[in-house]
């Protein structure tokens, strides 16, 4: 027999039925089933492969804690792996497939790794990888040799590489009271908080509220506890200071009582609705939270437990009450405690026949045996599970005597028949959020399970996460804890009747039943009782070692099922009670969040852009863009069937021919004002300030505190008080910061102020031998020949009736002059320039040949001034003024700092006419079967157009030394050997005649 | 985490960038001293507890403040302008001598 779906029953809709596939199948279910369910009502049994044995593996939980029924969900080319299938709605045309098999789930090769389990013991890749094995595949080299067959058979599902086409937003929220589930306890507090008129916000990582109500067959006030639900949560959506969040993961619980969450918005629809994001993360702020997060169930430790049918007992009476699946026809029971007996009557309803009840503990209550009476079970007080049978399905266990004060097992085993055994292991409060909080969480020997600790922020506990695991405790605390966190006052209330089925809350201390075979404490890791015995055998004794060691807990669920029978084997290897082994702290994501809901608007559409005021025009005048940070800028103007590098060769070439303009807007600009501006310059910059004219301009470099290069720019003055820094342009908020940290917190003595400029201002670089003729064509009010604007010297006209101004200098080794006017009439201004210059052959270039020039004139830009590099190094130590300190003066000159071995700039040509690619090391002597001896690397690279060669510049170890000498690049990623020549980073008319004119 | 800006009000740490240690005494910039250089630059007493920190309000008012946060559980007891505030006593001292 296999599992089924019910005649009746369930909060699913039968009147809609819903298609999708699994492993390419095709599949019907219900509005409100979840994938688990609506495979299980098929009659699937077999979800997935075991980690590192292959095993299969079915459901063993119906909620966020399965660690076995991990799926891959496909949205057209995107793929999502490691979703647990009882977290995964199902909707029209969902596409989910399993994982860790080949070539089949039902048909796995890599099943033979249960054969071999002493070889993938705890540790398997510490002691064969690590250390020294014999022969030629010894240590890692063996490693290598075996790393691509052991990730291909162990892992999980694999990530795709297409790109996500799904929008993330982040969502601030602040409330009164944040009620974290929706339970009875969860509905009552928040009720109760809203009736005191506080803000209040309730999530449930379920699409469903109501939490145990939807599955418990308990009454309240006479009536299913399911429609009590449903009536309290209409109620709630009624109010205006209640927002309900479902399918929403309270995940993380920070300082300040701030609270991170995760609304799955669409994932459980076919297209999102207009505008609809698939995740929204919610930071949320709440004065006050409830914990009302419930309890999980844990599993028995006993050989077979992993066994296909072999599930939790609360999961299946789950899967009868709230999706009307029966998990089998003919069920076992094996439990510690009396929850258990609830999911036999709740069987024995739906239609199942419960065949045993094999509970530990010898002595059963009245009310127990009267259960198992009505569920019409055969009883086996003072029994163990021993063994169970089958393949991708259950079909038979074997029970045994067994002596739950010395672990002993008696007598002859029995076999029982059955296709369903359900297992109870007491249960464990869900705290993860109290502990992220910042508490310890304290055991409690009664319940056997740790409790939730103090507040150590402003939270209140109810229902099962406090340990009260009746619905009637759930409902009381739920509304004190609803009016405390509100701030209101407890009054004596009548609280719902609760009709229930009774029980000891109390389980027997038995976590594990010694028998022969594997039996498993964490099922996602496949890590055995005996791998956590072995561990302690080989010296492990912190409870954090063991854990590492064993990878006990560590996989994506974290252990929510395993902590706890885990912690109670390693407490009794050690010899130690519970309490003193401890317990490991919770850290957040209490479950796997969406990188993308992280990212959220950071990313894709929502990202920011910053366009210079010409950027219309580059784009309708042929510009092929290209982001730099969160810029755009040209990178080529290209024609026509031109390559980029026909592109920027000819615009390079263009320049020196004739002329060539580029937008220069980006730029850092910051307007550096007051009485003590230009002492303020001497102390930043390495150069001095002080002496610069008004009207004319100058070089500077900055360096960090610790000596190192920082920035480089020009500087104008334009007037006593007042200058104009210009910045690179990924440095600009970076040196506005600097800026700002000093005159505020080393020097607030000095009367400087800075702002930042950079988008009051367009700026257009035109530089060429015609250059000067074409702004002599174009500008009016001002001269522009030598005399009046020399090299460095700042000029203020008009063009087309626009105030701009001119200073002449240059990065491209050309005369060039660099024309700023007001943003809003940037365009404008450009126009006038790109009309002027048309009759001397002018063109626009865009950042290729902008990086061609500057390398072929040797000048250092962010790939030279990488945050190791000084300013002798980069042969800037001629701006290093010894009349003055400035920042950086002090450490600059460490031992370090000046050793003659140091990477020094330098140039490069390549002898073999070849290009040159970024990032390539330089070595002395070419290796190419075993590549080392690196003595630099190239941080820029071009094809120079002005040399005809293939040129670069690099960091070469004692560079200046080397130049006139051949060395080697090479690059194995990129297979590019080749000699080069060594020479000085001035390329391009190192006297510079040109620019001077 | 809050941060609250003698300017703006209570506001979140995403608006802020650390600036550092704050316990760093610069050495006078004409100062050979290398061993205090060293100190000022690399020198960091990283305590489990209270701490001195310089936040500025980068995506505020730009102000840089000096905060006392526990590096335990990021309570922030107290936060004070880094130059003491215009009008303060450094601000009046610089100002008198001008
Ligand atoms: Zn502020």
């Amino acid at each position: 027999m296999s599992p089924r779906r019910t005649d009746t029953g369930g909060r699913i809709d039968r009147l809609k039925t819903i298609r999708f596939t699994f492993d390419g199948a095709a599949y019907t279910g219900h509005a409100g089933d979840t994938l688990a369910s609506a495979l299980l009502a098929k009659g699937v049994t077999l979800y997935g492969r075991s980690f590192k044995y292959h095993r299969p593996r079915g459901l063993l939980t119906a909620g966020v804690e399965e660690p076995n029924a991990l799926v891959t969900v496909l949205k057209g080319e995107v793929r999502e792996p490691n979703i647990p299938a009882t977290m995964v709605e199902i909707h029209d045309g969902l596409v989910a497939i399993s994982q860790n098999r080949f070539p089949s789930l039902a048909w796995d090769i890599n099943a033979v790794n249960q054969l071999g389990g002493k070889i993938l013991s705890a540790g398997f890749y510490y002691k064969t990888f690590m250390g020294p094995v014999f022969g030629p595949l010894k240590g890692t080299r063996f490693w290598m040799f075996c790393e691509h067959f052991i990730r291909r058979a162990a892992g999980l599902g694999s990530a795709g590489s297409a790109k996500d086409p799904a929008r993330y937003e982040r969502m601030n929220a602040f409330c009164d009271v944040l009620v974290v589930g929706s339970g009875p306890a969860g509905l009552m507090a928040a009720r109760a908080a809203a009736d005191q008129g506080a803000r209040v916000m309730l999530a449930d990582l379920e699409p469903r509220f109501g939490g145990s109500a939807n599955w418990s067959d308990e009454t309240i006030d006479g009536a299913p506890a399911a429609d009590w639900a449903r009536r309290t949560v209409a109620q709630l959506e009624g109010r205006d200071n209640v927002r309900l969040l479902p399918r929403t993961t309270v995940w993380g619980y920070y300082d300040n009582n701030t609270l991170a969450a995760l609304e799955r918005v669409s994932d459980h629809k076919e297209q999102p609705g207009k505008g609809e994001p698939r995740h929204r993360y919610w930071a949320i702020r709440a004065k006050s939270v409830v914990l009302a997060t419930g309890a999980f169930e844990r599993p028995l430790v006993f050989p077979g437990n992993d066994r296909p049918g072999v599930m939790l007992a609360h999961a299946a009476e789950r899967y009868a009450n709230e999706f009307g699946v029966l998990p089998g026809e003919r069920i076992a029971l094996f439990t510690n405690n009396d929850s258990a007996y609830r999911a036999a009557i709740a069987l024995k309803k739906a239609g199942a026949a419960v065949v045993a009840i094999a509970d530990i503990r010898p002595e059963l209550s009245p009310e127990m045996r009267k259960l198992a009476a009505e569920a019409e079970a055969e009883i086996f007080a003072g029994h163990a599970v021993v063994a169970t049978e089958g393949g991708k399905a259950l079909s038979g266990l074997k029970l045994q005597r067994f002596d739950m004060t010395n672990g002993a097992l008696i007598g002859d085993a029995r076999s029982i028949h059955a296709d369903c055994l359900l297992m109870s292991g007491g249960w464990s409060p869900t705290i993860h959020l109290a502990s992220q909080a910042g508490a310890k969480a304290e055991w409690n020997a009664a319940r056997q399970a740790f409790l939730p600790p103090k507040p150590t922020q402003s939270w209140i506990g109810a229902g099962a996460f406090t340990g009260s695991f009746s619905t009637l405790e759930a409902l009381a605390e739920g509304r004190a804890a609803g009016l405390a966190a509100a701030g209101g006052q407890s009054t004596p209330a009548v609280l719902p009747v609760v009709e229930a089925v009774p029980g000891d809350p109390d389980p027997a201390p038995v976590f594990e039943i010694r028998a022969k075979g594997k039996s498993f404490v964490d099922f996602q890791h496949d890590v055995t009782a005996e791998d956590v015995r072995l561990a302690h055998r080989e010296g492990f004794v912190s409870v954090e070692h063991l854990k590492r060691y064993t990878t006990l807990g560590m996989a994506t669920d974290q252990g929510k099922s395993s902590n706890v029978p885990g912690l109670a084997i390693m407490a009794e290897a050690l010899g130690k009670p519970i309490p003193e082994v401890g317990t490991t702290r919770f850290r957040p994501p209490f479950a796997p969040v969406s990188i993308g809901s992280l990212a959220a608007e950071r990313f894709g559409d929502l990202r920011p852009e910053r366009l210079t005021p010409m950027h219309d025009w580059h784009l309708a005048n042929g510009a092929t863009m290209y982001s730099a940070g969160l810029w755009y800028r040209p990178m080529i103007y290209g024609h026509a069937g031109e390559t980029v590098e026909q592109a920027y060769v000819r615009e390079a070439k263009a320049t020196r021919d004739s002329a060539g303009i580029v937008d220069v807007s980006t730029l850092g600009k910051i307007a550096v004002q007051g009485p003590d501006a230009a002492a303020f310059l001497d102390r930043v910059y390495t150069n001095m300030f002080s002496t610069l004219a008004v009207g004319k301009a100058r070089y500077g470099l900055m360096l960090r505190e610790d000596g190192l290069a920082f920035d480089d720019g020009t500087t104008w003055r334009l007037g006593e008080q007042d200058f104009l820094m210009t910045t690179t342009t990924a440095n600009a908020g970076k040196v506005m910061q600097h800026l700002e940290y000093f005159l505020d917190v080393i020097w607030p003595e000095l009367k400087v102020h800075v702002t930042s400029v950079t988008d009051e201002w367009a700026g257009a670089a035109i530089g060429g031998p015609k250059a000067r003729q074409i702004l002599a064509a174009c500008v009016t009010g001002t001269a522009v020949d030598n005399a009046t604007l020399p090299f460095m010297g700042i000029v203020r006209g008009e063009i087309a009736g626009v105030p701009v101004m001119i200073c002449r200098l240059s990065f491209s080794g050309e005369m060039a002059f660099e024309v700023y006017c007001g943003a809003g009439h940037g365009t404008h201004v450009w126009e006038a320039l790109v009309e002027a210059g048309k009759p001397f052959g002018l063109v626009t270039y865009g950042l290729e040949a902008l990086g061609t020039m500057r390398i072929e004139k040797g000048h250092v830009t962010g790939a030279e001034i990488d945050g190791r590099t000084t300013a002798r190094d980069l042969h800037l130590d001629w701006m290093l003024s010894k009349k003055k300190p400035f920042i950086g003066s002090a450490m600059m000159d460490r031992e370090g700092l000046i050793a003659s071995d140091r990477l020094e700039l330098v140039g490069l040509i390549a002898l073999d006419n070849k290009p040159l690619n970024g990032g390539a090391h330089i070595v002395e002597e070419v290796d190419e079967a075993n590549p080392h001896g690196s003595i630099g690397h190239i941080t820029a690279c071009c094809y120079s157009p002005a040399l005809g060669k293939h040129i670069a510049l690099a960091l070469v170890k004692a560079g200046k030394a080397r130049q006139g000498t051949r060395a080697h690049v090479s690059d194995p990623l990129r297979n590019r050997f080749g000699p080069v020549e060594i020479v000085s980073n001035h390329f391009y008319d190192p006297e510079g005649t040109r620019m001077h004119g | 985490m809050l941060i609250t800006c003698p300017y703006c009000g209570p506001r979140d740490v995403i608006e802020f960038t650390y600036q550092g240690d704050g316990n760093r005494e610069r050495p006078d910039p004409a100062s050979q001293n290398f061993e205090a250089w060293n100190a000022y630059v690399y020198d960091r007493l990283n305590p489990a507890g209270d701490h001195n920190e310089i936040w500025q309000h980068s995506g505020g008012c730009r102000t840089h403040l000096r905060v006392v946060r526990n590096t335990l559980t990021h309570e922030i007891s107290s936060v004070a302008f880094a130059h003491g505030g215009h009008g303060s006593a450094a601000r009046r001292k610089a100002e008198d001598k001008s």
